[in-house]
């Protein structure tokens, strides 16, 4: 198990230098640099900037030297802790993040396990009583949870909201919270806020992963031990709960490492429309505005959060499935 | 036809004759009939009998047709805008008018709110406009071939100055069913030209990899988990925001479904695949090859019918996913710009709670994109099960 673990380990690094690369490419790709951008900026609202300014700027971030030894600069700061300045809102980009990963993080994790909590019963109920009403209504559901764009689920839920109720489900604390040290009260806030969002992220997700589970455990409940523990007077439920639930269980976990870099990506849309203080928004406005340095960070953290799902994902099937291991 | 079905053409008559079923001689034409059909009639009797997946398939014709020819459905100019019919609510259509078959909507009076300035709209319940069918508007080409200025739907009286809007209008003025019926065409076509490009790479790679095996099927495997363990959204963004912001309405369209086709090619790569690895040890295949056939020939004249049904059926199932991918780009603000008018285009205009609150009529196009990816996927799933042999 621990080497299985250390190889998975050793490539880490390896896959971190590919998607380092590749998000110093995406940072490259727009046409002219960043400075020439924000110089361009400056001008349209009237302010001017000396040629001086515009080469010390230059220098500061290297783009007068070639691609590559500006790329191995960029990856020196970053292992250094220092992910640069954001010209746009002209401050740090840690300070800028912190909080937003932290938030990210915790919205993918509750929605993850929303997900989980919500789609493996259902998953069991519509295998164990397939083409019952149940089973179809689920299925319906799953048809429909593919269908809708997640960001429509969000607006017509705002929009509900709004003309039924009267509130704004917008953000992810109230207005008295927004800039408050951490407390007590400001975590039980932010919880209040949380769920609407882990809900629409996970209605999709949900459905998919019912669907596999109920065809996961749809193979299992055909097979002969399953007959042979029915025949020895076994309760169903313990039956089902006890053997094929199990076995069903592991293709299931899998699907981890698929998962949550979906859940990341799809927070990106659902974290806009619902205005929440994530990454994900803040990406979007970076790349709008052409703010490519934390544009190009905030890529490499989605990249690196989905290894570790994945990660995370090979390591709990070894630990579930002894075959995995032994390969 | 495929070698699997009628395996009489394959080889002598003799060694073939113990593996053909007999049929029992009671009701012999139909039976007959299914020993001889070719692969694609057995997929498509099968089919049949997924009563929703036909429904589905006739809805994704009609959409198709309408996407076809936008023109001719829609109403209006789909960029004209009128800066006195801003935010108009949808007009219902009436059907019948005292009893006889008549088309009218009741007429929309705007009010100018004294507290807001915002122009009101309340609709007139005696003040009616009367439509047809097929009258003359303003004109278009059909499939680029011929002009015409005939349209599905069109007032009774083009010269009167009323106006009807069937989904209301934006906040330019504009004709949203109109912009609906033209976005259709963008965001279909989008879907369908992203999913072939990604076809073609899905069957060039995944065939590779199943086919060869070892070493090649080594790097494309990982090519494939390295893509599919990327968070898509954020990789799709950095991508369409490096496009600069000069491109032409053709070349973003082209860029967009070359940075759609670009990640979503590995699912149907795998399925490819996993097919290549199945058949490579049937009989057929070996027979083939021991006959001295090239390997292009046993590629593409023995092992490739046999899964046009499955690659169709995941092509299908490949289609939607593009459709919402588009939707999501253009949506954020990064895919398909104005002029151009697509499905995503039109739900940015509903971005916020603001203009949602004000006209939620603009979330109508999103029905559109619920509708038809709902068909397709059905669709899909029936061809997949159909395509299927073991699949009753």
């Amino acid at each position: 198990m621990s080497q299985y673990i250390a190889k998975r380990l050793i490539i880490l690094p390896f896959l971190l230098v590919i998607f380092s690369i590749f998000a110093f490419f995406i940072i490259q790709a727009p046409p002219g640099d960043f400075v020439s951008s924000y110089i361009a900026d400056l001008a349209a609202s009237g302010s001017s900037v000396d040629q001086a300014q515009v080469d010390a700027l230059r220098e500061r971030y290297g783009l007068d030297q070639p691609m590559h030894i500006q790329y191995l600069k960029w990856m020196g700061r970053i292992v250094k802790g220092n992910l640069g300045f954001s010209l746009d809102w002209q401050k740090p980009i840690q300070e800028l993040i912190g909080e937003r990963i932290a938030l990210t993080v915790m919205l993918g994790l509750f929605t993850f396990a929303f997900t989980w909590l919500l789609a493996v019963p259902i998953g069991i109920i519509s295998a164990v009583k397939q083409y019952s009403f149940l089973d179809y209504f689920f299925s319906i559901f799953n048809y429909f949870g593919v269908a809708t764009p997640t960001f429509m689920t969000a607006l017509i839920i705002m929009w509900l909201a709004f003309t039924q109720y009267g509130i704004s489900v917008t953000g992810l604390f109230s207005p008295e919270y927004i800039n408050a040290p951490w407390s007590m009260a400001r975590v039980g806030d932010l919880l209040r806020h949380m769920w609407l969002p882990m809900v629409i992220l996970g209605l999709d997700g949900t459905a998919r992963l019912a669907r596999i589970m109920r065809a996961n455990l749809l193979d299992e409940l055909n097979k002969p031990y399953v007959e042979m523990a029915r025949a020895k007077g076994l309760s169903e439920w313990k039956l089902v709960l006890k053997y094929p639930v199990r076995l069903a269980i592991n293709p299931l976990v899998s699907t981890i490492g698929w998962y949550l870099p979906l859940i990341f990506s799809g927070s990106v849309i659902v974290a806009t429309v619902l205005n929440l203080p994530t990454i994900g928004p803040m990406l979007l406005r970076a790349l709008i505005s052409q703010d490519m340095f934390l544009a190009g960070t905030i890529i490499m953290i989605y990249l690196f959060l989905a290894v570790i799902g994945t990660l995370i994902s090979d390591i709990l099937l070894a630990w579930l499935d002894p075959r995995i291991r032994m390969e | 036809m495929s070698p699997e079905t009628n395996p009489t053409i394959t080889g002598p008559e003799i060694a073939i004759q113990p593996m053909l079923p007999q049929p029992p001689p009671a009701h012999e034409e139909e039976v007959d009939s299914i020993y001889i059909a070719p692969n694609w009639k057995l997929v498509w009797w099968r089919f049949k009998k997924h009563k929703l997946a036909v429904l589905s398939t006739l809805v994704i014709i009609l959409i198709a047709v309408v996407a076809n020819i936008p023109g001719f459905f829609s109403t209006q100019d789909p960029q004209e805008s009128v800066s006195t019919e801003l935010f108009i609510p949808p007009q219902r259509l009436h059907f019948f008018d005292e009893g006889r078959l008549q088309l009218y909507v009741f007429a929309v009076d705007g009010v100018r709110n004294p507290e807001t300035l915002r122009m009101e709209w309340q609709t007139s319940d005696e003040f009616k406009i009367y439509l047809q069918l097929f009258p003359e508007g303003y004109s278009y080409e059909i499939l680029r071939l011929f002009e015409t200025d005939r349209h599905f739907i069109g007032l009774e009286d083009p010269e009167s100055g009323d106006y009807f809007h069937l989904l209301g209008t934006d906040r330019l003025g504009r004709d949203q069913w109109s912009r609906l019926i033209y976005g259709s065409q963008t965001s279909l076509s989008i879907g369908l030209i992203s999913v072939i490009i990604s076809t073609i790479l899905g069957i060039i790679l995944g065939g590779l990899s199943g086919y060869y095996g070892g070493m090649v099927d080594m790097v494309v495997q990982r090519l494939i988990e390295l893509l599919q363990s990327l968070p898509a959204i954020p990789i799709w963004l950095a991508l369409s925001a490096a496009m600069p912001r000069t491109w032409s309405v053709i070349q973003t369209y082209l860029a967009i479904t070359i940075i759609l086709a670009l990640i979503g090619w590995t699912t149907l790569a795998r399925e490819i695949r996993s097919r290549f690895l199945s058949l490579r040890e049937e009989d057929f295949v070996v027979a083939a090859k021991l006959s001295g056939s090239k390997e292009a020939r046993v590629v593409f004249h023995h092992m490739m019918p046999t899964m046009y049904s499955h690659i169709i059926a995941a092509v299908t199932l490949a289609i939607p996913v593009m459709i919402i991918s588009e939707t999501f780009l253009s949506f954020l603000g990064l895919g398909m710009r104005p002029p151009a008018i697509s499905w995503g285009v039109l739900l940015k205009e509903a971005q916020n709670l603001q203009s949602i609150a004000l006209a939620p009529w603009l979330l109508l196009p999103g029905l559109a994109v619920i509708i038809t990816v709902l068909t397709m996927n059905i669709m899909g799933d029936g061809l997949r099960d159909a395509a299927d042999p073991y699949s009753h």
